[in-house]
């Protein structure tokens, strides 16, 4: 089979980007979508012209690096897999696909579907942790999880990092990732001391990084490859709300008193 | 060159005990006085470089990805091993060390194995104190699962994603230091080059993949976690930016590469499809806890469908071959069992090239929900993959490359041959010998980073006084930062006519062919022959498009496969010199009565580390012989 790929080009960050559409050599229904490109990539080299910049790494859908928005939907068709875990098979013999990078003020765009998603880093850096020093950890059957905390603990731990969830997003909101980090430890009991300063450092990190407001709309949970239920957005809502009256507020009032 | 391993003397059992009382420390004050340079950050690299930080050193950390959690640490599925015995089922501490030593067939150096056995049990401590949610029982205590080449349950893991959430943890512990301010991250950056000064490692040199600046970092210390080299085959599990850079410009400038032949071929990954394919994906041991692997008896039943074969005509060839330990019989011998059949014409698919792994009767006695919840991620991808319902019809499987044993030469402190240039993780050679059992890596990664190096480079960053940091003026690194733009404008300026990947794929050929799964003289030579010429072909015509001042995808990996390319051949050349077969390393002119591994203890016991001879000429090739002190070097013994 054969199609047209209808792919956005941007030679560099400041530079005016554009698409343009490139017809397939004959591929297999069962080339992954990622083999297409390197296809076509390789054609393109052999032409003149320069190939299609686009980030990927392990191909199996955990390390969370493919980001592309391909007929208008983050990683693609299908529910619950990234964009390398998408088939040919799943187009239509001669069907126009379109293929753009995951587009958020937050993330700006490094060459045609690459992205800049470093933003995350800099929410993790503010919380995203136990903080524990190497060596300093009691026997690791010390304290029992229950079960039913450790798996929900694992639903939001699953989170690849791969921000499609804010790509599909009308706000470009990081919710869902700021929540599932937020919520994996939270249902711990090691992440219980720094819970509420967690995610109070998080959340206005997520701010200043220029993501915007959840409107729950669920578009986030759609799309996102590793199913993360919206449900953790509530917990981290109510958890925010207990850490303002908690110490936010306390805080601020303390601040204003020493500005005063 | 003298290779001094530097084990400490005394009884195996005490041996890292007293030399973490007697190497020296440095002062609480000193040491934000001192920088260390830590390349990669998957688990070895993360661990290394958070823990350093929390030392007190000032830390940066290198990675060519956009963040530390995507290394490929990330992909490891099963599980890490740990001498917990928190099943009670007979587990210990020699216990682990004998299975790991046993399973990589006598070639690993006895006391670093023992050390790994010994710091296990705290992997898992830290790990849970981050959070790393890891499978738990009812009862709220942690839960195991067998791995292969063992007799006990001592695997901890978190679903299908173990590597996943431990690289998560390790990450978070890097983070938490970058957030404190400890450690400087720098992310799009690949390291080009080792800094060598008066015979010390002290600093490298990067190139940015955004901006294509080469810039110089100096340091009092070079920690390389850069992972291994199985890309050099071009098709395997490994992620497609997985390369040999680091450790073959390190080489290249003295650090001796040790058993590069030992490369890990994993039994159960999906097979290949065609000649586009970029990837292959692992399905995890873990599956063979519960899944049973059978090619029909006759070779005329291979096309039929799996369903309509009757169960008497069916050989579950594992559980034949070794029936103590079946389907769980270590990688090695179980892909080797697998080429075997298939040689046989016994092998299932379109290509021949396949065999079944089968869950019915699991189904049966589990119910379909208990394998979902075991193994459910990998089914998922399993029918992603070959749009098949493995529920209802058996997995196909073929070996592929995985790991690699082989690395930088290290001695028991993680210390190259340069000084002050250490090498954590798969990157170094250390503990697997000639094969590595399942849910070590994750394990040998952790050790190295949270509990081996934070030690012992202190006992090397004592000797350097502080403050003596080089300047990046001196000659060295204006020489070296020169050779690396050089090279770019080399790989630029060919202007061929074949893209970087027409010649991966067929260096990965010549290699799969001459030094997979099995290997001999005549092939091997060829090998020597074919991956010269093929290199020379690479740098007369391959098509470098674009320049050097941007995001440049091909060039990546143009300088990724040419070196490759040379790599290639050093494994040739050790697979040659070692005219036994051991563990991974299968010379078909050394099989016994059983067709299995004829090892030659009386002049292989060695450690081959091949020394860099420069340009054109041979490498030489120093030996650094393996004393066992307690275990037995005997034969591998499955059955």
């Amino acid at each position: 089979m054969r199609v047209n790929l209808k792919v956005w080009r941007q030679p560099g960050p400041h530079a005016r980007g554009e698409f343009k559409t490139y017809a397939t050599p004959d591929l297999n229904p069962d080339m992954s979508f990622l083999e297409m490109l390197d296809v076509v990539n390789d054609e393109l080299t052999l032409k003149g012209e320069e190939p299609i910049a686009f980030a990927h790494d392990c191909r199996e859908g955990i390390c969370g690096t493919c980001s592309l928005v391909i007929n208008g939907k983050p990683h693609g068709p299908h529910r619950a897999v990234a964009s390398c875990q998408t088939y040919v098979r799943s187009f239509k013999d001669g069907e126009t696909i379109t293929i753009e990078p995951f587009r958020a003020k937050p993330f700006p765009v490094i060459r045609d579907l690459v992205t800049d998603r470093t933003a995350f880093d800099r929410i993790m850096s503010v919380g995203g942790y136990v903080s524990v020093r190497t060596g300093a950890a009691p026997d690791a059957n010390s304290i029992p999880i229950s079960k039913i905390d450790s798996d929900r603990a694992m639903d939001a731990a699953q989170c690849i990092g791969c921000g499609a969830c804010v790509a599909a997003c009308k706000n470009a909101s990081a919710m869902l990732f700021v929540s599932a980090k937020v919520g994996h430890l939270g249902l711990l009991p090691q992440g219980q001391p720094e819970r509420y300063r967690r995610v109070l450092a998080m959340v206005n990190a997520m701010d200043d990084e220029g993501f915007g407001n959840c409107t729950v709309t669920g578009s986030c949970a759609a799309v996102c490859p590793k199913e993360i239920n919206l449900d953790f957005i509530t917990r981290m809502n109510r958890d925010y709300l207990v850490a303002l009256v908690q110490e936010g507020v306390g805080r601020k009032g303390a601040k204003e008193g020493a500005g005063g | 060159m003298k290779l001094e391993s530097k084990i400490p003397a005394g009884p195996l059992e005490q041996k890292w005990t007293k030399h973490l009382g007697s190497i020296r420390l440095v002062n609480p004050a000193n040491k934000r006085k001192y920088e260390i340079i830590v390349v990669g950050a998957g688990l070895a690299g993360a661990s290394a470089a958070a823990s350093l930080a929390e030392l007190g050193y000032k830390v940066k950390c290198v990675i060519y990805h956009d963040t530390g959690r995507r290394a490929h640490s990330v992909a490891a599925q099963g599980g890490i091993n740990a001498a917990k015995n928190y099943q009670n089922d007979g587990d210990s501490v020699h216990r682990l060390f004998y299975d790991t030593i046993k399973g990589g067939d006598y070639r690993a150096r006895e006391a670093n194995v023992h050390r790994l056995a010994e710091v296990s049990v705290k992997i898992i401590d830290q790990c849970v104190a981050q959070g790393v949610p890891f499978a738990r029982e009812y009862g709220g205590l942690l839960a195991n699962r067998s791995f292969g080449g063992a007799q006990v349950s001592r695997t901890f893991y978190a679903r299908g994603q173990t590597g996943q959430q431990l690289l998560l943890g390790a990450y978070s512990a890097l983070i938490r230091m970058v957030g404190a301010g400890s450690v400087e991250m720098l992310a799009h950056e690949e390291m080009m080059d080792v800094v060598v000064i008066n015979g010390q490692a002290r600093g490298i040199i990067c190139r940015n993949l955004l901006s294509g600046q080469v810039t110089r970092h100096s340091a009092d210390a070079v920690v390389l976690a850069t992972g291994g080299y199985g890309n050099v085959f071009n098709l395997s599990t490994y992620g497609r930016l997985s390369n040999c850079t680091a450790i073959w410009r390190a080489y290249k400038r003295g650090a001796c590469f040790a058993n590069p032949c030992f490369t890990q071929i994993h039994p159960t990954c999906i097979p290949v499809s065609g000649d586009y394919q970029s990837k292959l994906t692992l399905m995890s041991e873990s599956l063979r806890n519960d899944g049973r692997i059978w090619v029909p008896k006759k070779g005329a039943d291979a096309k039929r469908r799996p369903g309509d074969i009757a169960e008497e005509d069916r050989d579950y060839y594992l559980e034949r071959m070794y029936p103590a330990y079946g389907n769980l019989a270590p990688r090695d011998i179980s892909s080797r069992a697998a080429k075997k059949v298939c040689d046989e014409g016994r092998g299932v698919g379109e290509s021949g090239l396949g065999v079944y792994l089968d869950f019915s009767d699991s189904i049966r006695r589990l119910g379909e929900s208990a394998v979902r919840e075991r193994y459910g991620n990998l089914f998922d991808i399993y029918r992603e993959i070959t749009n098949e319902d493995a529920y209802k019809a058996p997995m196909r499987i073929f070996p592929a490359v995985h790991y690699t044993m082989g690395g930088l030469w290290v001695d028991y402190n993680l210390m190259s041959s340069i000084p002050g240039l250490f090498v954590l993780g798969e990157a170094n050679f250390s503990d697997h010998g000639a094969n590595r059992l399942g849910a070590s890596a994750l394990m040998q990664g952790l050790a190295d980073g949270y509990f081996v190096i934070p030690y012992t480079i202190g006992d090397y960053i004592a000797g350097i006084k502080p403050g003596s940091r080089p300047s990046t003026d001196a000659p060295e690194f204006v020489a070296a930062e020169a050779q690396v733009t050089g090279t770019v404008q080399r790989l630029l300026s060919v202007k061929g006519r074949q893209p970087v990947s027409h010649f991966h794929k067929r260096l990965g050929k010549i290699l799969w062919d001459r030094c997979g799964m099995a290997r001999n003289a005549r092939g091997l030579e060829q090998g020597l022959r074919e991956i010269p010429a093929l290199r020379e072909e690479f740098w007369a015509n391959v098509n470098v498009p674009g320049d050097g001042g941007t995001l440049n995808q091909s060039l990546e990996s143009a300088h990724r496969v040419a070196d490759f390319l040379e790599l290639g051949e050093l494994l040739c050349r050790d697979a040659l010199s070692r005219d036994e077969s051991c563990g991974c390393h299968f010379r078909e002119e050394h099989v016994d009565a059983e067709g299995e591994c004829d090892r030659n203890d009386d002049d292989y016991a060695y450690v081959a580390a091949w020394e860099y001879a420069g340009e054109g000429k041979a490498p030489i090739l120093n030996k650094e012989p393996l004393v066992y002190e307690s275990a037995k070097m005997v034969k591998r013994n499955y059955k």
